[in-house]
């Protein structure tokens, strides 16, 4: 029996790897079809960098299979302790970014999975809850 | 005190060795070396309990230590073999020398422990250091050997180069991507060039930034970049990640990007024909037998 729930915390470049590792591992288990399972992984990637990149490598990615009535999915939260988001209305935009990157990452993520949800406080860190349905 | 305890133990070396050799052989499974022949388990054993007394009486000779851990080390034995051996030494050592006392003060039992701390340590120093020192040294030439593979530039012809990625990539292999990229369409005279990320397991905002930069820069010198291998799922999570390619020509596979190379570069691939006519001669002659 593979575990329901995983924890990746992203410290260095290659976290980000780990993290999309456990991401296609569980998205596989719960029989996600491969674009979905590429769909994911996409996710995590994004999410990790962001930790990555912005909270001075100080975040964790949670993962949790669910396994209810209403269907099978996987939940994602990206929890993180950094500088936190002043304007989310703006991130949320196409093509804004503060490090010159594409500006895609988490517009990208919210239409890459099913469900998603941002909280974010100035100074006290974001909190990003992403989830995907198996259809 | 120190120089006494040495000597009880010395002394009673053949005793403390057997004990050892006990308490050891019971942890053989607990050290996953199952597949070990016992007859090579015990010879060792043997020997890491001789450089462990010869250690002691030699005091600060480390050579003996030396050859011991590097032996371990190609035979592939893991480190906490190395670590529950000498903790076992450290506990029988300290049982035997307790019980051949009827002092049982504390400032005698300190005296014995940090007597026997001080034997223990340094070996303890020596071998981790040198099994840290051994994995320090292959994840070096490691990194160096994916750091070799990480960004090949294969011309194929006159003007076409091609350059496949397999695996992630990161912001050090981005670098490393774009820097082999201009220069080796400086050097191979290039026109066009083709990436494949077949490989690539994950195109994130990043990555396909990277890929965006690299095909901008190849662009200025002067050349074309197609980007070939684009699997259907990561062309799905491309449109969903609202990455815009649109001008950056792909194709799906690196066959399909290679033939539009060679148009760019005006030619074409031609079957060439059999020679019918000599057949057919030959044929002729033969009959003519």
């Amino acid at each position: 029996m593979k575990p329901q729930s995983s924890c990746v915390t992203i410290q260095k470049e290659w976290d980000i790897v780990g993290a999309r590792h456990v991401a296609r591992d569980m998205a596989k288990t719960l029989g996600f079809g491969t674009v979905d399972q590429a769909r994911i992984a996409t996710a995590v990637s994004e999410l990790a960098r962001n930790i990555y990149l912005y909270a001075n490598n100080d975040g964790q990615i949670y993962f949790d299979m669910i396994n209810t009535i209403d269907g099978k999915g996987l939940s994602i939260i990206a929890v993180d302790s950094g500088p936190g988001i002043s304007d989310i209305a703006e991130v949320m935009q196409d093509g804004f970014s503060t490090s010159g990157g594409l500006g895609a990452g988490l517009p990208g993520v919210k239409r890459l999975m099913d469900e998603f949800d941002i909280q974010s406080e100035l100074g006290k860190g974001t909190k990003i809850t992403a989830k995907k349905w198996v259809r | 005190m120190d120089s006494k305890f040495k000597a009880i133990v010395v002394e009673n070396s053949e005793t403390i060795v057997e004990m050892w050799l006990k308490e050891v052989g019971t942890l053989k499974e607990v050290n996953r070396t199952a597949t070990i022949s016992d007859e090579v388990y015990k010879s060792t054993n043997r020997e890491f309990v001789d450089v462990i007394f010869t250690s002691i009486q030699t005091q600060g000779s480390t050579k003996a230590v030396e050859a011991f851990s590097e032996k371990i080390i190609n035979l592939g034995w893991p480190l906490s073999y190395i670590t529950d051996g000498l903790q076992v030494f450290r506990r029988v050592t300290i049982d035997f020398i307790l019980q051949q006392s009827d002092r049982v003060d504390t400032e005698y039992i300190s005296n014995v422990l940090a007597s026997v701390d001080r034997w223990v340590e340094p070996i303890i120093r020596i071998l981790v250091n040198e099994y840290t020192g051994n994995w320090e040294n292959i994840v070096s030439l490691q990194r160096v050997a994916l750091q070799e593979l990480s960004a090949p530039l294969i011309p194929v012809i006159d003007g076409i180069t091609i350059m496949p990625l397999i695996g992630t990539i990161d912001t050090d292999r981005a670098k490393l991507i774009m820097e082999s990229l201009l220069q080796g369409v400086i050097t191979h005279n290039s026109e066009v060039v083709l990436i494949d990320i077949t490989g690539v397991p994950v195109v994130d905002t990043m990555v396909a930034h990277h890929l965006i930069q690299a095909a901008e820069a190849v662009r200025l010198i002067g050349a074309k970049c197609i980007l070939v291998g684009i699997r259907p799922e990561i062309a799905q999570t491309i449109v969903n990640l609202g990455i815009d390619l649109t001008n950056f020509p792909t194709k799906s596979s690196l066959k399909k990007g290679f033939m539009t190379a060679l148009e760019i570069t005006n030619r074409k691939v031609v079957d060439v024909k059999p020679d019918e006519d000599s057949i057919e001669k030959l044929i002729e002659s033969l009959q003519g037998e």
